[in-house]
């Protein structure tokens, strides 16, 4: 009864705004605007924020990395990676002892100059690692071809695979599989092609690089430590093809011949070598800084660091930088609507002022209800709903325009865009909600009116 | 039987400083069935008492009885009851609902009495409504394509949608040419013999003062003269009707209140 009655009112309503629809659309056009501005911005706000999460999802949200810690000298620092503490061990041993790394493999990079044939080409990033790397960035599935194996990192195995960008450089159509290409004077045989991944957040190329074992790299591309990673520009000792060459010369350096007497002492074997980073991926999201201490202790451990000794060794984890960058993008948002917020209160006082002429305009019939039977708090209900019905109006309006903006903006800016049912309940909300507190004195002083002058009023 | 009854009614308005009375003790009992004329001359008052009886005002002392009930003591909630249920209006300037169908206009009083009803039989009873003011024809013209009698039947129409005991009408024929007044005079005259329904009918002209029965004339918040009118037109074959329609009106005893 009391919803078929309300309904009957809100039908009143329309066909008393009906008689004057001009007016009626100007009057409720602030509410417009203002709807069709939170809605196209939460639109375009959410969408950006769901394609960042996309793109941190496939950056690996859970992912870490480790690198070594930074050496200095007489408090001079050297600057992220200068000391060399991480090893393909440390990577087994997160791996074996931490319950919430799910995943890690050692990483050592390089670049250099990659030639085929008469092309050349300098890719962004040439990664050793092992197959794992495979799995952590989700690329398991190859274009073609077949991924190298755990064998080919034991055995240091000249393959290769190739990303999209640069199999489409250095041989445009043809299909890299099987052929030869070379760094640094190296041959490699290219086993495999990624599938594209696109540029990640910084702009980075994902498809412009080379995934070849680590131990390959290491040992026949690098030559060295990670302390000279720019190896196109110095290449004068490696420049000589040195096919079976495992070990080159350059790497004893690092490692000073111990004598007969400092090998008793310490009994801990020569690190086999080290690694640029460790690529290791968390269980899930939420366990995230549980790996981060599991994989701290275990570090601290096997690199024997007393209490009051430093890390020698650096955890960057992607979700502080998917935190910042969701925290940015919803500041905006939060931000424009606010000044939606304030085009709907602009709205709501264009409300209360045409009702408030209405109120005026139709005293006599304000008095005629009243007459009839009306209750001052009929009337009351008749203009309240009225204002609501009218911001309502323009809510739908605005809900309508604003997301056919949203459609716009992605249309002709390609940005992405996802509809919000929130937003839409929120802008019916507000609307009513604007309607009822703007329309709220205009009702209050109709329901006022003493009968008699309203029907004496001319 | 006793339908209003007036004692010792008064009314005064207060323009700033001063106190101007309006009406000054009015005594009157009206019964069920009657058809009265109240006169007097312009600002005498007619249109205040009106207002009182018709329940839109307060007076300043006095009682005023209507159907038992004593309104004098009713709030603003229970008097907007009353009239929507047991009074009609008709005004002199029609007071309809400018762009809005006859249909609309009569069945505007059924939103604050009648929820219960659906949207059909609100339109059925506004119809019938019109009909019986000769408007089948006219449900769905706007106010500015009537004419002025056929205007101010639809707010006859408006005033009885609720079947009201009693009708006021302040200067019904005020606004009127003197052929389509004839009409709505005879219309009243028509409802309150056939339906019982009092009318209790404001108006300064002595002629049409006479299609009543009885003529309350006030002058300066007074009644100076009430009588019976034994030259009403249907007064002959009233009163040989009379005998025949004793239940429906049950009395018409032309008592003469005093002044
Ligand atoms: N609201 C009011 N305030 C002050 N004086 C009023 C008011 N309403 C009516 N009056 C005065 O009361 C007197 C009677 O008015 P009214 O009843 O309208 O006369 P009429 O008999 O012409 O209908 C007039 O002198 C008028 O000026
Ligand atoms: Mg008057």
């Amino acid at each position: 009864m009391k919803i078929a009655a309300s309904l009957r009112t809100a039908i009143t309503a329309l066909k008393a705004l009906r008689r004057n629809p001009m007016r009626a659309m100007l009057t409720t056009l602030g509410i417009v605007i203002g709807v069709a501005a939170v809605i196209a911005m939460m639109e375009i706000g959410a969408g950006s924020e769901s394609a960042l999460q996309k793109t941190i999802a496939s950056m690996g949200a859970n992912v870490l990395l480790i690198r070594p810690g930074t050496a200095s000298s007489g408090g001079v620092s050297f600057g992220a990676g200068t000391t060399t503490t991480l090893t393909p061990e440390d990577s087994q041993a997160l791996l074996r002892e931490c319950p919430s790394i799910a995943n890690a493999t050692p990483m050592v990079r390089a670049r250099a100059q990659v030639v085929y044939g008469n092309r050349n080409w300098v890719p962004n990033a040439i990664y050793g690692t092992t197959p794992n790397y495979l799995s952590i960035q989700n690329l398991e599935i190859l274009t073609e071809g077949e991924p190298f194996n755990q064998r080919d990192v034991l055995n240091g195995n000249r393959v290769c695979l190739l990303g999209p960008t640069l199999a489409r450089e250095l041989f445009e159509e043809v299909s890299p599989v099987g052929k030869e290409i070379r760094i640094k004077n190296i041959a490699f045989r290219v086993i495999g092609v990624l599938a594209p991944k696109g540029a990640n957040m910084m702009g980075f190329d994902q498809d412009d690089v080379i995934l070849a074992p680590w131990t390959t790299i290491k040992y026949r591309v690098s030559g060295t430590s990670l302390t000279t990673t720019n190896q196109s520009s110095n290449s004068t000792t490696d420049s000589v093809n040195t096919l079976s060459n495992l070990y080159p010369s350059s790497q004893a350096s690092l490692y000073p011949k111990k004598s007969s007497v400092q090998q008793a002492d310490n009994p801990m074997p020569v690190r086999f070598a080290n690694i640029d980073q460790i690529m290791a991926v968390a269980s899930n999201a939420s366990e995230i800084t549980t790996a981060i201490k599991q994989a701290t202790s275990v570090l601290r451990e096997r690199h024997r660091l007393r209490i009051d000794e430093p890390d020698d060794f650096n955890i960057r984890d992607m979700a502080e930088l998917t935190s910042t960058l969701s925290t940015t993008t919803r500041l905006m948002t939060n931000l424009l609507l606010a000044v939606a917020m304030i085009s709907l209160l602009v709205g709501g006082v264009g409300i209360m002022n045409i009702m408030l002429v209405s109120v005026t305009e139709r005293t006599r019939e304000i008095g005629l209800r009243m007459a009839v039977g009306a209750k001052g708090q009929d009337i009351l209900h008749q203009f309240l709903v009225e204002a609501v019905v009218l911001c309502l109006v323009g809510g739908a309006i605005g809900i309508v325009l604003g997301h056919g903006g949203g459609l716009l903006v992605r249309f002709f800016l390609q940005w992405p865009v996802k509809t919000s049912p929130s937003a839409i309940t929120a802008a019916v909300l507000v609307s009513a909600g604007v309607g009822i507190i703007f329309g709220f004195y205009p009702a209050w002083k109709a329901s006022r009116l003493d009968p008699i002058e309203a029907l004496r009023y001319e | 039987m006793e339908l209003i009854k007036l004692y010792a009614i008064e009314k005064t308005y207060r323009m700033g400083d001063f106190f101007v009375p309006v009406l000054k003790g009015i005594n009157l009992t009206i019964n069920q069935g009657e058809l009265i004329a109240l006169t007097g001359s312009s600002g005498s008052g007619k249109s205040t008492l009106m207002n009182i009886l018709g329940c839109l005002d307060r007076p300043s002392a006095g009682e005023y009885w209507l159907d038992g009930e004593a309104i004098s003591r009713c709030s603003a909630n229970q008097r907007a009851t009353l009239r929507n249920r047991k009074l009609g209006f008709v005004f002199q300037s029609f007071n309809l609902l400018a762009r809005t169908s006859a249909l609309d206009n009569v069945a505007m009083p059924l939103a604050y009495s009648a929820e219960y009803l659906s949207d059909k039989e609100t339109r059925d009873r506004a119809a019938e409504m019109l009909g019986r003011v000769g408007l089948a024809d006219r449900l769905h013209h706007h106010p500015s394509q009537l004419s002025g009698g056929q205007q101010q039947r639809v707010a006859i129409a408006r005033a009885l949608i609720n079947r009201p005991p009693v009708l006021f009408a302040d200067e019904p024929t005020g606004n009127l040419d003197s052929h389509t007044s004839q009409e709505v005079l005879e219309m009243f005259e028509q409802l309150n013999h056939e339906d019982g329904i009092t009318i209790i009918m404001v108006t300064h002209d002595p002629k049409v003062a006479l299609h009543t029965r009885r003529i309350i004339e006030i002058n300066d918040g007074m009644i100076i003269n009430d009588s019976t009118n034994m030259r009403s037109n249907r007064n002959d074959d009233m009163t040989s009707r009379h005998n025949d329609q004793i239940d429906t009106i049950k009395t018409l005893s032309f008592n003469t209140a005093a002044p």
